[in-house]
């Protein structure tokens, strides 16, 4: 029911859904995705049959790319990134933990050159048995995944 | 066929492989045996230190104009356009049109590798605040391969301050590439960091920690010292350690022949004097061979061939 109103509701763009709840915000601001000029509708503690509950992003007329839908892995690893064109649902964006993440998150180590330069943050994405680790392009410095993310 | 640094950017140990790093320590070992005043002939480097460096900074200006070379440059900030606001990246960018090479320090971490992304020549890391400082690493392998004809299968105990200092990173680094051993004698509270330890199981190379400097002696080949600072600590925790990592001329006597003693200076007082005359203190040595590394590391970047 839930699925064939989304679809519905969007007749080019992208879904987001199945987000766990309170990261939509974060996602919003992080992607620069209010930013793009197109309509955006989003849903907050959504109630979920599988999640209990979950936050919901579609945004019109931008269709999210591949490497794009992985840079959210690292947020919500089990978001679902449907691409809608004329109401149908084209690409389910299957999301695979990127190599790298550019230009998303600041880097935690605030002696790095990086917060100072014209240059976009840069990390290498590593997973680990229980972790997954950033390591960033120019202090060299790695981090856990939740340090990277929580910096502001 | 060109040698494999050419025109390479120096900037970080982990990008070396392990052939680069012997083909560096034995091209400084040709230039101490047989020195050369010709291989930057006509060539103009860029010195850049951005944070003032004494040590550093002379042996490189030394190891170019040796080797025939000009320098250009500056040895702290504060009369350059950087005082004025510049970026870092338009300061190289603008260097790197006048110079062949740049030679540069900066405090913050990661300036080196963002240099290179705006620079037309190639760029050599001479410290990256506390990150890397790959040419103190390359005359340390240098002067451990003079002093032990080899690097395969060392057995080395590192000493002192391992937790902030990026010399131990970048040695244990490289040498885990060599199938070395390792001892770590220091406070707890400046441990190895966890992602060297974690490097160091994942390519296998097996380390101790140790309590003391006496345990590990007869068992090494390289004991390198490094200084613990007092600003470290509070000072009731400063007094339990003090001394505890201190070397002692009698603490050398079950040591192995071969053993040597480095240290990347300066010293204050983790060394006594003493031993400077024992016959295992290498670290003076080790100092002058910092411009035969940076001579290598120069030659290779700028010559096809040496």
């Amino acid at each position: 029911m839930t699925i064939t109103r989304t679809v519905e509701g969007l007749k080019n763009g992208t879904v987001i859904d199945h987000i766990p709840a309170g990261q939509g915000l974060r996602i919003l601001r992080l992607f620069k995705l209010a930013e793009l000029g197109e309509r955006v509708n989003v849903g907050f503690n959504l109630s979920s049959r599988h999640m209990g509950a979950k936050d919901l992003i579609k945004v019109e007329n931008v269709e999210l790319t591949e490497a794009q839908a992985n840079e959210l892995a690292l947020f919500a690893p089990k978001a679902t990134v449907n691409v809608i064109r004329d109401s149908e649902v084209v690409k389910k964006h299957k999301l695979a933990m990127p190599a790298t993440i550019e230009g998303i998150f600041a880097c935690p180590n605030s002696n790095c050159i990086s917060h100072v330069e014209p240059v976009d943050s840069f990390f290498y994405v590593s997973e680990q048995t229980n972790d997954i680790k950033l390591k960033c392009k120019y202090c060299e410095k790695g981090f856990s995944k939740d340090i990277v993310t929580a910096v502001e | 066929m060109a040698n494999p640094l050419f025109r390479k950017h120096i900037l970080s140990i982990p990008d070396f492989s392990r052939e680069e790093l012997e083909l560096i320590v034995d091209t400084a070992a040709r230039l101490k045996a047989s020195p050369r005043d010709d291989l930057l002939q006509g060539r103009l480097i860029a010195s850049c230190f951005f944070e003032p460096s004494t040590r550093t900074r002379l042996s490189f200006e030394t190891a170019i104009q040796r080797l025939g070379g000009r320098v250009i440059g500056f040895d702290n900030a504060s009369n350059t356009s950087t005082k004025k606001g510049e970026t870092l990246s338009d300061s190289i960018r603008i260097i790197s049109s006048y110079a062949d090479a740049i030679v540069m320090r900066h405090h913050k971490e990661g300036a080196a590798r963002l240099a290179s992304e705006f620079s037309e020549v190639p760029v050599i890391n001479g410290g990256d605040g506390a990150n890397q400082h790959p040419s103190q690493t390359l005359l340390d392998l240098f002067t451990i391969r003079e002093t032990q004809g080899t690097l395969e299968g060392l057995s080395l105990a590192f000493v002192g301050d391992l937790k902030y200092g990026r010399t131990v990173h970048s040695l244990a680094q490289a040498l885990s590439l060599f199938g070395c051993r390792f001892y770590f004698v220091g406070p707890e509270a400046l441990a190895m960091p966890d992602y060297i330890c974690e490097m160091l199981a994942e390519r296998g190379v097996s380390y101790t920690l140790a309590e003391t400097i006496e345990e590990v002696i007869p068992e090494v080949d390289v004991l390198y010292m490094t200084r613990v600072q007092k600003e470290r600590f509070d000072e009731a925790d400063y007094q339990k350690i003090q001394g505890r990592f201190v070397l002692r001329e009698d603490m050398l006597k079950g040591a192995r022949d071969n053993m040597k003693i480095l240290h990347p200076l300066p010293r204050v007082d983790e060394i006594e004097t003493a031993v400077d005359a024992s016959p295992h203190a290498y670290y003076f040595e080790q100092a002058k061979n910092g411009v035969f590394a940076r001579q290598a590391l120069l030659s290779l970047v700028l010559n096809e061939t040496v």
